[in-house]
């Protein structure tokens, strides 16, 4: 298998009076695994349809293994797909779904019977070969769907949000899969979702993309800890929303002094924290007071009524939920990372 | 339903056994509702059909014979069965080539199409066009004195009757029996071009396949048991029409349900009501040979389906 690098160069693409892509710049190195998260509408499946060969770009390069194939066919681009849902061919078994690719290669029937084994077995599907896809559970399809992606060899392997048919627990361990098959085979792969947890959970780097463009792009950490944006901020994980002002290179911010993410006017500002950033005590004299909280298990989410009716959300171990019981008043501190702020 | 099964419901509705153990009569409460189904299949299926089975076993003097069966293997007779068969293979091949690329063409315009809408409530209401009306609109067009045939004999020199009064005989229904045979193929055949998703295409794609083998190795063989299954549906319904060719050939009986029209009403050849019963007879076997073709087909894809 010979994994590619990737590059996408201004990319554009226009559907009517919608921009699907606003000059989308990607590099992805040979074996990594990125994955494009962003809303609805943001464009990252036209951009992964795009480099699939599925879509054509109305300008931009498309550069794989040093090579421009924006007018390389579909079929001759050497990539393997996961959709969504629904693209096993229900009239062919597992296995010959997953022969379907290496028949086109005119690879001989025990090639592909060898090598049909090897994947199913890669996929932990090695006893369900013979099974038709209406015969298989949703996760156990879009392991045969990886299967088929994977059994051509492909230099690039596109997932177009293969998980979000499934439902969340089998959603947690097929992601989990992927990532441990992505690193067995080295594949360069684009992960396309809207789940932010699946994005930081299986991604090298992670690409958040918003209204056509690449807003951020880093690692899970980066992305999460010092988002570039007050979108990321928003998008990626939770946020208070809370006023402060911008004063040389920090905010004050609850009678807090914060130290900022980029460069920004002195001001009024409203500053994104993080809940895990908020600490809350119990304090007969402090002017917050706790009227919710909810358990999550290892963690807990403490909602806090500040004067001005401005609420905020600490996220605090769950063992500390009995010393905060509802109505407590509680004194909210705010630890010194840097923050993201919005005009 | 005297034997009651086990499960909830039935300790539900009413206990299936009385106590003392006596079976109850009379059918269960949530049989109800399919009871006018049965009640019409009983009076429009089975006892018409057990009346033509007792009567091409009898003969007029009540006694079983074997002469009406016998019969069937007259040369007339078996020449109405062939041009009945002909006649409705070459409609349902037919209606089913060109009902199935106008279904394509309708599912490629988007599901929530102008087109679309248009093109199948025009089928819903084409497809039940048959009988004298649409016999009448031949006559009326393609007929010896129809606008179309005078037109073109008048303005372009074209006399399409010039080899012989073709509408009138087995072109002439193949012709007709076409009209009413694509909207129906549209219709039975729409469900199963909307089954195609565009997912196993693009699938095809990204593996290396053209569209040719897309044709080849997938959609068409996903397409083809119900394209087949819908070509026989459409093969009973020609061989199985009776009021279109009654209004359209007025001389001679090509086709079987016009020779057991002759048999029934003839004044001329009397006594032979069970000799049309025994031709009905036939066609109950041929349409039955047709839908056992069906179930198979049926069969074969369940398998394929969710």
């Amino acid at each position: 298998m010979t994994s590619a690098g990737v590059r996408l160069e201004g990319l554009r693409r226009q559907f009517g009076s919608l921009r699907a892509l606003d000059g989308l710049d990607l590099d992805m190195a040979p074996g990594e695994l990125v994955a494009l998260l962003g809303p609805s509408g943001c464009g990252k499946t036209t951009a992964l349809r795009i480099l699939a060969g599925l879509e054509d770009a109305d300008s931009g390069r498309i550069v794989v293994g040093g090579k421009d194939i924006a007018n390389v066919p579909a079929n001759r681009r050497d990539m393997g797909m996961v959709f969504q849902a629904y693209s096993l061919f229900p009239h062919l078994t597992a296995a010959e779904n997953v022969e379907f690719g290496l028949r086109l290669r005119r690879q001989n029937a025990a090639t592909r019977r060898q090598r049909a084994r090897e994947v199913l077995e890669l996929v932990g599907l090695g006893a369900h070969g013979d099974r038709y896809p209406q015969q298989l559970s949703g996760g156990q399809q879009q392991r045969v769907a990886l299967a088929r992606a994977l059994a051509i060899q492909p230099q690039v392997l596109l997932l177009d949000e293969p998980l979000s048919a499934l439902d969340a627990k089998v959603r947690v361990q097929l992601r989990e899969e992927i990532r441990r098959i992505q690193l067995e085979v080295g594949t360069t792969t684009l992960f396309v979702t809207h789940d932010q947890e699946e994005a930081l959970a299986i991604a090298d780097r992670v690409g958040v993309m918003r209204a056509g463009r690449l807003e951020q792009i880093g690692s899970p950490e980066d992305i999460y800890r010092s988002p570039a944006t007050p979108f990321v901020a928003e998008f990626v994980g939770l946020s208070n929303r809370l006023p402060g002002r911008v004063t040389g290179d920090v905010v004050e911010v609850l009678d807090a002094k914060l130290p900022l993410v980029g460069a920004v006017h002195s001001g009024p500002v409203t500053a994104l924290v993080r809940p895990e950033s908020v600490d809350v005590t119990a304090d007969p004299t402090g002017t917050g007071r706790v009227v919710a909280v909810s358990f999550l298990g290892p963690t807990a989410r403490v909602t806090v009524s500040l004067p001005d009716d401005a609420i905020v959300v600490a996220q605090l171990e769950s063992a500390r939920l009995p010393e905060l019981p509802p109505g407590t008043p509680v004194r909210v501190i705010l630890r010194p990372v840097p923050v993201v702020v919005s005009p | 339903m005297t034997a009651p099964s086990t499960g909830t419901l039935d300790q539900v509705t009413a206990p299936a056994t009385p106590r003392g153990g006596r079976r109850r009569w009379w059918p269960r409460r949530d049989l109800l509702g399919v009871l006018p189904f049965f009640v019409f299949v009983t009076v429009f299926l089975l006892i018409p059909t057990l009346v033509v089975v007792i009567g091409a076993f009898g003969g007029d003097d009540g006694r079983p014979t074997l002469d009406n069966v016998a019969a069937l293997a007259d040369g007339y007779i078996v020449d109405a069965f062939v041009r009945s068969i002909t006649l409705s293979a070459v409609t349902a091949v037919l209606g089913a080539a060109l009902g199935a690329l106008i279904g394509y063409a309708v599912v490629t315009a988007g599901p929530d199409s102008l087109v679309r809408r248009l093109v199948t409530s025009a089928c819903g209401v084409l497809a039940q066009f048959g009988g004298v009306t649409l016999a009448f609109a031949f006559i009326a067009t393609l007929g010896l004195s129809g606008f179309v045939t005078v037109f073109l004999r008048d303005s372009l020199g074209i006399d399409i009757f010039s080899g012989g009064v073709w509408l009138f005989d087995l072109p002439g229904l193949v012709l007709v029996y076409t009209y009413f045979q694509i909207p129906l193929m549209v219709i039975v055949f729409l469900p199963a071009l909307d089954g195609i998703r565009p997912q196993w295409r693009e699938a095809t794609e990204s593996l290396g396949g053209s569209t040719w083998y897309y044709w080849r190795h997938v959609a068409g063989p996903l397409l083809a048991p119900a394209f087949l299954g819908s070509t026989l549906l459409l093969f009973a319904n020609a061989f199985s029409a009776y009021a279109t060719a009654a209004a359209l050939v007025s001389q001679g009986s090509p086709i079987v349900p016009l020779q057991i029209r002759s048999a029934l009403t003839s004044e001329v050849l009397l006594g032979r009501e069970n000799l049309g019963k025994a031709m009905a007879l036939g066609m109950v076997v041929v349409v039955a040979l047709v839908m056992w073709l069906y179930g198979l087909l049926q069969r074969r894809t369940s398998r394929w389906l969710d």
